[in-house]
């Protein structure tokens, strides 16, 4: 079982929750048991094409999964997959 | 009976090898041939002026500081003083007692030199009011003098005044940086108040930059502070950015990120770049060539709807607070030089559950931007990217 941390946006898809817990023994798997449990998740991570959307990086524990072997990257049970959108939150 | 001091600084003298200040140019004038010539007087007559290129170790810290200036016991150690005494009785100590080998004092110190008409160097120093005001940047190692008159030098670019400029601004104008640029087109706004500290209840409705001029030249009139009454567009990038040292990103839309990442990138100008949503923060430096750039990190901004602004969702009000903190600090390492900058490393701040997370940014060999050549970027494509138009229409 490994924990996904769910960044501000996504939260309200997830039931409010800041993490959550999802097996799989890849990157693909875990996030496809994600969309399982929270289908609105399904359309904001991946695209028509099954692909990660280009706009959400997704990082195994410190490294982001595209320099490792993409949604093939092996997961194991201790590890994090963080999930991360772009923020341009500031100013005004 | 105990000889005289007189007696123990002429046995001295007589004892240690002298070099001729003649010898002492030659040998700076032609570095480097691994001679390090050594001032250990006072600060104050260091101060006042020294041989060009030579350190100061006083004759009071010699035991406890020479290692810092000259670690290799084997090197040319040129010692030199007023007239000759000190330096020949720090000679001693460094031969007798702390294990040099090659050692000397210069004939005559520096009231010879100076008679023989050789240049003299003055020092750069801070004046009596910048002395007490930094004196707690000067105690600090990694900063010092050095880094102080770094930051007086420095000319930073704040873009927004608003929740995390408010804190940049106030710390960097608090800590000396001697130019501090603001970017910001709005008016201080009651709502405002709540995070952006630098702005006050009556100057609500005066232009941002004029607020925050008022706070940053009374924490310290010796900022000069340059003001853009405006946003930054693809119009006027190329007039407002160039020249500056380093560039702090405050601002709250993606196309605005893109556009100053672009510029900075052909500019070569370091962007320590920060963003809030709620109770999360992310901050990163995008320092050009050295690091990733913001497009190696995010290719395409999020659709509208995942991309909420602040104004529209809310924000912790101390929330900017800390990130802007985390960005001014980013900027003085930056400038002083000290330190590991978060270049290549995304911080993630999550201020509910009080954790930080980093996660490592990698270049992308196919950077639109930062893979090419900076002068190959042209005016037309900064702060492009794909759906440009329709991401703007959709966030209205």
């Amino acid at each position: 079982m490994a924990t996904i941390r769910i960044p501000p946006v996504l939260r309200p898809s997830v039931g409010g929750e800041k993490e959550v817990s999802a097996d799989g023994a890849s990157v693909q798997e875990v996030l496809g048991s994600l969309s399982a449990q929270h289908p609105a998740t399904q359309a904001q991570l991946f695209g028509e094409d099954g692909q990660l959307n280009r706009y959400v990086n997704v990082y195994l524990n410190d490294e982001d999964v595209r320099v490792l072997d993409g949604l093939q990257t092996p997961v194991g049970a201790g590890d994090v997959l963080v999930i991360l959108p772009a923020m341009a939150g500031g100013g005004p | 009976m105990s000889p005289s001091g007189a007696e123990v600084i002429r046995r001295i003298r007589s004892e240690t090898d002298e070099v001729d200040p003649g010898e002492v140019r030659k040998a700076l004038e032609a570095p480097p041939n691994g001679t390090v010539v050594v001032d250990v007087r006072e600060s104050g007559e260091y101060e006042s002026g020294h041989l060009p290129g030579a350190r100061h170790v006083a004759r009071g810290f010699l035991e406890s500081r020479i290692e810092g200036v000259v670690p290799d016991r084997s090197a040319h150690v040129v010692l030199y003083c007023a007239s000759g005494s000190r330096s020949a009785l720090a000679a001693h100590t460094l031969e007798h007692e702390l294990g040099y080998e090659n050692v000397e004092s210069m004939t005559g110190g520096i009231t010879l030199w100076k008679d023989r008409g050789y240049p003299v160097e003055v020092p750069r120093s801070l004046t009596t009011e910048q002395r007490e005001r930094y004196s707690r940047h000067v105690l600090v190692p990694e900063i010092g003098l050095e880094g102080q008159l770094k930051l007086l030098d420095a000319r930073v670019l704040l873009l927004g005044a608003g929740g995390l400029g408010s804190p940049t601004a106030l710390y960097l104008a608090a800590a000396g940086v001697g130019t501090i640029g603001i970017v910001d087109a709005d008016e201080v706004d009651l709502s405002n108040l709540q995070r952006q500290v630098i702005h006050t209840t009556d100057r609500i409705g005066e232009p941002k930059v004029d607020s925050a001029e008022q706070a940053m030249k009374a924490i310290n009139p010796g900022v000069e502070v340059v003001k853009f009454r405006t946003r930054l567009d693809a119009s006027n990038v190329m007039d407002i950015l160039p020249g500056w040292d380093v560039v702090v990103d405050g601002v709250d839309n993606f196309p605005t990120r893109y556009l100053l990442n672009d510029a900075s990138v052909r500019l070569q100008i370091p962007v320590v770049s920060a963003s809030i949503l709620g109770f999360d923060g992310q901050l990163a430096v995008f320092a050009p060539y050295q690091g990733p750039c913001y497009r190696c990190l995010y290719p395409v901004p999020p659709p509208a709807e995942l991309a909420p602004s602040c104004g529209a969702n809310g924000v912790l009000g101390v929330l900017p607070g800390t990130m802007g903190l985390l960005q001014a600090t980013e900027v003085i390492k930056l400038v002083v030089g000290a330190g590991e900058p978060l270049i290549g490393r995304l911080l993630l701040y999550e201020a509910l559950g009080a954790t930080f997370t980093e996660l490592k940014v990698r270049r992308d060999p196919d950077c639109p931007i930062c893979s090419r050549d900076p002068d190959e970027i042209s005016d037309d494509e900064l702060g492009v990217f794909p759906d440009y138009e329709a991401f703007c229409a959709a966030a209205g």
